[in-house]
């Protein structure tokens, strides 16, 4: 059972300093000079027991180990209503529902993999590669609709609204009712944050919140059903398939909200980092604008050098030996992979931007059984926005820099990022 | 006045090991003559596809050339073989009457297909051996014009995928082995079994403990049916000889070096030993045809017949070439190889030979989706993925470092560990000198 060892984590202590100076809001800018001094030693022990890994070397083992767990959760607790029939029979059963059927990300083979595997299904090359024009036509509204400014406001303007109406129109949720659920993804997407994770008000928001979207994914599944339509949705809702099992109603919620929620926040903070990025290497951005065919190599290495999640937790489900340490069973493992993709022992002069790098396999999008599922889609809508900025804003600088950040330390990103210009072309 | 050319490094063999040993020797520096003897007249190709995309018909006999990574400057002799050595004068005999002068010498020379027993019977049309591309040529050319029915002579893994190929093409396939299962020697019954499942459910009239005593033909040589041992007959149009193979080292005879058809041996450094035992510091080996005391196996002499190796080995190979002789590193290698047959893809590490158990650490063998370790005296020697390749670099690394058996305890997707036996066939009596001599 996944969840036995799911007690209260303890508070963070104040002695773990460099990790919760990572975490520490002020240091959001420019993490980097800490990460380097975490990989002075790749796996520590935190006062709580937890155990912090930073080299590339230990964190590729990490992710290629069959006793690390992705179901690291503690389980699902509504709080007290007050009202008896709800706090001892209701909420107890709905609880124990919501722990068992987590999105896959916090699920473990075998569950994961047929998760997975019907999500791949839908997810399909030619449905991503079918959004390419569509991503273009997004792209070119939000960048007309800034005609006429001297300024951007790359976050409001570009990075948000663009994955938001792709995700959205893939998976056949209707674009208007984005307002009810912008706030539930933003407060759900914190479950990755290990500050949020200790805060009892954040969790009881975070229940309050997956209780209203899985009412609205709820109600949307039924609609799919009633009216199945060529999306992402109505595919998993209607699956078909005799050979395959098909996903159970409570999995197909979770999995729907996943798909949601991972649209909007990792992407948002992929885009605006790349344009920060180039930005602060006008040289690059300069050589992106003449040959788009730059943009892969660029978009990797943005991925490597400024990952939109910094860092994912797992558990010991065993004692594991690695780089000269045994992190012991039921210990919470932090994988900090934005400090693997900036090991020296992997990339030569990690902290320099440079697209024209030979060997980058980086962590950006994760590695292993949890490679990001939408990684493809991710590629094609960073590649269209930055090629698109770089060619049709007029001389772009920054307003602000460093530009201020949101509060995540997992999934990090600027809160907005004022580009000056001096025009559209 | 001109002086001779100083001779310089020659590699005979121009498959995977030979290039890759060549590759290696101009990355780390060295400028001099560089000469490959190959015997086939194709540049190097690569041969896993031969038995699975080629048959298949998905990729063209041709376009399985391998990549040239490295500029080669090399002088290539393709289509002659070497036929002899003469250590003495540090020269290489060639089929067409030449010899080459070497100052190191590498041989890569890899092994070819064990034949019918009988040259006149595996001369008849229709039977065939896989090992090279013009088998593969040929039998594909064969495959496509839709034949009925098809015998495979072994259950091994080109047997398997011999058969999975055929299969996906709507043939009928007869599967004859001695063993109880498919890929007994490799990965044992127990293993063995599911494969035999995936024979079974994919249509293959599998014969396990069966032998085939006699390839019949017509009076046109054409193969017509095969008489298995208590008198049972075969109807087929083609027959798949798939016996394993026989090590390259017949032209070697009379070299003075410590060859047979299991290999010619090395020392730890992949420098070939003579005949008294002592290693020629001119002479290495690589690939199939190597057979060197591995430090994963405690110094056991052994050759491994996978493209990973043909590869490390012959860059390790290289690297020890151009090293003086106190420099020369020790070759340590994990066994890996991999297969994809009846749509599951199957990956190895290790040695499984000699183990005494077995366990499914991953997965489950009745969803086909699985990891097995392999346990020998309580160490961890080998494992086995069934579609559950992710898993295989973490129990690589308990293997190479001896860990016990089971190596991996409370992880995911793990059932509760049930120890078997392994199930390997007794150990088939090494092919005497009888093959040098055919060779």
């Amino acid at each position: 059972m996944p969840d036995a060892l799911a007690a209260e984590p303890p508070p963070l202590s104040q002695d773990d300093t460099l990790f919760a100076r990572i975490l520490d809001p002020a240091n959001r800018a420019n993490p980097y000079p800490l990460l380097a001094r975490l990989r002075e030693k790749p796996v520590r022990r935190q006062q709580d027991g937890s155990y912090v890994v930073s080299t590339h070397a230990a964190i590729r083992s990490l992710l290629f180990d069959p006793r690390l767990s992705s179901e690291d959760l503690p389980p699902f607790r509504r709080p007290p209503t007050g009202n008896p029939l709800k706090d001892w029979l209701l909420n107890p059963i709905k609880d124990r529902i919501a722990t068992a059927h987590r999105p896959l990300i916090f699920r473990d083979p075998p569950d994961h993999d047929s998760l997975r595997h019907l999500v791949m299904e839908q997810f399909t090359v030619k449905r991503v590669r079918g959004t390419h024009d569509r991503v273009a036509a997004v792209v070119d509204t939000l960048i007309e609709r800034c005609r006429g400014r001297d300024r951007v406001c790359l976050v409001e303007d570009l990075s948000y609204p663009l994955p938001v109406a792709v995700i959205c129109e893939l998976l056949g949720v209707p674009e208007q009712d984005e307002s009810q659920f912008q706030s539930w993804a933003t407060q759900l997407s914190t479950a990755l944050e290990p500050d949020a994770r200790r805060d009892a008000d954040t969790r009881r928001a975070n229940v309050a919140s997956f209780d209203a979207i899985a009412d609205y994914m709820r109600a949307l599944i039924r609609e799919k059903r009633r009216k199945p339509a060529d999306d992402m949705l109505s595919g998993l809702a209607n699956h078909a398939d005799p050979t395959t099992r098909k996903m159970s109603d409570f999995d197909l919620v979770s999995t729907a909200i996943l798909l949601l929620v991972a649209g909007h926040e990792t992407t948002v903070n992929l885009i605006t980092n790349g344009m920060l990025t180039l930005l602060r290497h006008p040289h690059e951005l300069e050589r992106l604008r003449a040959d788009p065919e730059r943009a892969p190599r660029v978009i990797e290495e943005l991925l490597r050098y400024e990952p939109p999640v910094h860092f994912r937790t797992r558990k010991a489900l065993g004692d594991i030996a690695v780089a000269g340490e045994t992190i012991p069973k039921g210990a919470s493992v932090m994988l900090v992979l934005a400090a693997a993709s900036r090991d020296p022992e992997r990339f030569p002069n990690p902290d320099i931007f440079d697209p024209d790098r030979a060997d980058i396999q980086h962590f950006g999008f994760g590695a292993g059984l949890h490679y990001c599922v939408g990684a493809p889609l991710a590629r094609i809508e960073v590649e269209i926005a930055l090629v698109r900025l770089c060619q049709r804003l007029i001389r772009p600088r920054l307003a602000q820099d460093p530009p201020s950040y949101r509060p995540g330390a997992a999934l990090r990103g600027p809160a907005g990022l004022e580009i000056t210009i001096d025009g559209i072309v | 006045m001109s002086a001779l050319p100083e001779p310089g490094i020659v590699i005979v063999g121009a498959s995977l090991a030979g290039l890759r040993g060549a590759e290696a020797l101009r990355l780390r520096g060295y400028t001099g003559p560089l000469d490959i003897v190959g015997d086939e007249p194709h540049p190097p190709y690569d041969r896993p596809p031969l038995s699975k995309h080629v048959l298949a018909g998905e990729l063209a006999p041709d376009a399985t050339a391998l990549p040239n990574l490295v500029p080669l400057r090399a002088n290539w002799h393709l289509g002659v073989a070497a036929t002899g050595l003469d250590r003495e004068a540090r020269t290489l005999r060639l089929a067409d009457g030449r010899a080459l002068a070497y100052r190191r010498l590498l041989i890569a020379t890899g092994a070819q297909a064990r034949p019918w027993p009988g040259p006149e019977r595996a001369a008849l049309s229709g039977v065939f051996t896989l090992r090279g591309r013009d088998d593969a040529a040929a039998l594909r050319a064969v495959l496509a014009k839709g034949p009925r029915h098809v015998l495979i002579v072994g259950g091994g893994l080109i047997g398997c995928e011999a058969a999975s190929c055929c299969r996906d093409l709507g043939i009928d396939v007869t599967l004859v082995d001695p063993n109880p299962t498919p890929l007994a020697r490799s990965l044992g019954t127990f293993v063995g079994g599911v494969v035999a499942g995936l024979l079974e459910r994919s249509g293959v009239d599998f014969r396990p403990g069966a032998h085939v005593e006699l390839l019949e033909g017509d009076s046109f040589g054409g193969f017509r049916r095969a008489h298995l041992r208590g008198g049972e007959t075969i109807e087929a149009e083609v027959a798949i000889v798939a016996l394993g193979a026989v090590r390259s080292t017949g032209w070697l005879a009379g070299a003075g070096l410590m060859a047979d058809a299991g290999g010619l041996t090395c020392d730890g450094a992949c420098r070939a030993l003579a005949a008294d035992g002592t290693p020629c510091e001119d002479i290495y080996a690589a690939g199939d045809v190597a057979r060197w005391p591995n430090p994963i196996y405690s110094g056991r002499l052994i050759s491994v017949e996978h493209w990973g190796n043909a590869v490390e080995q012959a860059g390790h190979a290289a690297r020890n070439m151009l090293a003086a002789p106190d420099d020369q590193e020790p070759y340590a290698h994990l066994p890996a190889f991999w297969s994809s047959q009846f749509g599951i893809n199957i990956k190895a590490v290790g040695l499984s030979e000699g183990a005494d158990s077995v366990a499914i650490v991953q997965g489950s063998r009745a969803a086909r989706r699985f990891l097995a370790v392999y346990g020998r005296a309580g160490r961890s020697i080998a494992a086995v993925s069934f579609d559950e390749a992710r898993w295989l670099p973490a129990y690589a690394e308990q293997i190479r470092a001896g860990r016990p058996f089971p190596p991996i305890r409370d992880a995911t997707d793990q059932a509760r560990i049930e120890i078997h036996a392994p199930g390997f066939p007794p150990r088939r009596s090494e092919p005497a000198a009888r093959e040098i001599v055919d060779a």
